[in-house]
């Protein structure tokens, strides 16, 4: 396995040569993303990937060595605003240790009605709808799906299965991480005033093409109803699988 | 006058924090890591950006050498482990009884972040800030509400604001590097578009396909969406290389296509693309980090069947509506 990935970069590197000598174009920085993909692979430490991948890519575009450091600094800086989200563990982690957890456990096992298919299906129909108008920021993973989906969730599985085990419990916390996406991603494009809308807007604006932003978020629409049944089919799926289960804990 | 400066100067601050009570644990290489972050954020565009670049690699170089794990306390293993259980079921019987006296006042200054956020950016355009730039503001909202929602929780909970930064570098130190990775992707994505990875892409995939069939075309679009946002782990990058390489010369161009249609469409084919790759870390490997995943591609494995299944709808609707 490992001789294998290791044979890749060798022959990405020859079919770039040789792309590489029958037309202009520079394919050298190309191997920036087999880097990328290999260290993925090998399981190496992202990070390190990462930052491997963008020398090795920008060294073979010839950039020099200084001018290839100011880049890497000035786009590392211009991207902060990534990170502004921490601002919120100082509250989570001071309401964890109060019990947020807990109690968003206890809040969903004394309520019959909500099941563990019922609550990641709300969730999904609010979180595609708040996107939808354009309110993207109310909820994710750090303020909401750890604090108060998870346990929720987790404790929704606990009333189906008393003894779920650790990869059932993994599988029911990365679902809720999923459902969040999804309801974000397949949301947001119906909003006109959202980035991907403008984007599109703007690359064809700058193309000749002029459209109306509400003619491209109309066409998003579909595919957030079906993002919307898929989800939920597969949360019902995983409720029936655990309950399913728990029938043949009981049989025994 | 109100500046973005201002919401990382925040970030930097607890950071530096973080890092100090990171050295009071004597955990060094996460002191070292969250100290030269707090730099880069306290110091922003005022550093010389080669600086911060050799700052970067030193960040990656400590991710890489794993020294970031965090190790139980190391001498005396036995002993400490079944006392530090003790300590483990002590804390959460702690936790239960607060739940129990807290009961739903505990959900308030978790709301207040959302909620917060959002009134101020619904109150910009009243306010003396109502020319600044709207995403710039909504992070100087977002910032202010996690602000006032801490002093709610500190209020709450009784607790000092040495607790609060005490529990912030505990779910800091749990992230790890993990919390690094968006940035560093931004930053690749960045060096990719200098580089010309992109258009190289798009100039391969162009030469390899069969230009005069339309149905040909619109599968190297789409499948070249989704390969190009799981390598960059963004369907915004994806986007630009992908319409100027294939969708407006050939589809538009050569085959006349519908250009709201394929545009909207092909972008969400591109979140499919996202939903499945390792290189969008802040929606797939952070949250498996947040939610103690064993597994750091657990979420992307929990995703997987949707996303195929909303590419078939996509490509199912680009070629009866686009084409």
């Amino acid at each position: 396995m490992l001789a294998m990935q290791g044979l890749t970069l060798p022959i990405a590197a020859a079919i770039i040569a040789w792309i590489g000598n029958h037309t202009t174009m520079n394919y050298w920085p190309l191997l920036g993303v087999a880097v990328v993909v290999i260290g993925f692979a090998v399981r190496a430490n992202p990070a390190l990937v990462v930052v491997i991948a963008g020398i090795v890519s920008g060294l073979l575009a010839g950039l020099p060595v200084p001018d290839l450091l100011a880049l890497i600094g000035n786009k590392f800086v211009a991207s902060r605003n990534l990170l502004v989200l921490l601002l919120t563990l100082p509250t989570i982690g001071l309401l964890e240790r109060a019990g947020l957890r807990e109690h968003a456990a206890a809040f969903i096992a004394r309520m019959r009605t909500f099941t563990l298919a019922r609550l990641l299906i709300a969730y999904l129909g609010v979180r595609q709808l708040l996107s939808m108008l354009g309110l993207t920021g109310i909820a994710g993973h750090p303020q909401t799906v750890r604090p108060l989906l998870a346990p929720m969730a987790e404790a929704a599985a606990e009333k189906i299965d008393p003894q779920l085990n650790a990869e059932d419990r993994d599988c029911v916390k990365a679902l809720c991480a999923a459902t969040d996406n999804i309801g974000l991603f397949f949301g947001e494009d119906v909003f006109i005033a959202f980035g991907a809308v403008l984007l599109i807007q703007g690359f064809y604006a700058q193309n000749g093409i002029n459209l109306d932003p509400r003619s491209i978020s109309l066409w998003a629409l579909p595919t957030a109803l079906a993002a919307f049944a898929i989800q939920s089919l597969r949360a019902l799926r995983l409720q029936r699988r655990l309950r399913d289960k728990r029938e043949s804990h009981a049989a025994h | 006058m109100l500046r973005i400066e201002y919401v990382y100067w925040l970030c930097g601050a607890l950071l530096a924090a973080c890092a100090l009570h990171d050295l009071r644990a004597r955990r060094f290489a996460a002191a070292a890591f969250w100290g030269i972050l707090a730099v880069i954020f306290l110091g922003g565009d005022a550093l010389p950006a080669q600086g911060v670049g050799v700052s970067v690699i030193v960040l990656a170089l400590i991710a890489g050498s794993g020294a970031l794990r965090r190790a139980p306390a190391s001498v005396r293993a036995e002993p400490v482990e079944a006392r530090s259980i003790d300590a483990l079921r002590q804390a959460q019987g702690e936790r239960l009884a607060s739940a129990m006296r807290l009961g739903h006042r505990l959900f308030v200054p978790a709301l207040v972040i959302p909620f917060g956020t959002l009134a101020l950016s619904l109150a910009q355009p009243y306010s003396p800030w109502a020319t600044l730039d709207r995403s710039a503001f909504t992070l100087i909202a977002l910032a202010f509400a996690c602000f006032v929602a801490t002093l709610a929780a500190l209020w709450l909970t009784r607790s000092s604001p040495r607790n609060a930064v005490g529990e912030a570098s505990r779910l800091l130190d749990a992230l790890s590097w993990a919390a690094l990775l968006p940035m560093l992707l931004a930053m690749l994505g960045a060096v990719f578009a200098a580089t010309g990875v992109g258009g190289a892409i798009a100039h391969i995939v162009a030469a390899a396909i069969p230009t005069q069939s339309p149905i040909a075309c619109l599968l190297a679009f789409a499948f070249g969406m989704v390969a190009f946002t799981v390598i960059m782990g963004n369907a915004f990058a994806a986007f630009p290389v992908m319409m100027a390489g294939i969708g407006l010369p050939l589809l538009i161009g050569q085959h006349h296509a519908h250009a709201a249609a394929l545009g909207a469409l092909g972008m969400l084919t591109g979140y499919c693309g996202t939903l499945l790759t390792p290189m969008a870390a802040n929606f797939n490997i952070v949250p498996a980090a947040l939610l103690e995943l064993r597994d750091p591609n657990g979420v992307i494995r929990a995703q997987w069947p949707t996303a195929l299944a909303l590419l078939a709808v996509n490509f199912a609707m680009l070629w009866l509506f686009a084409l």
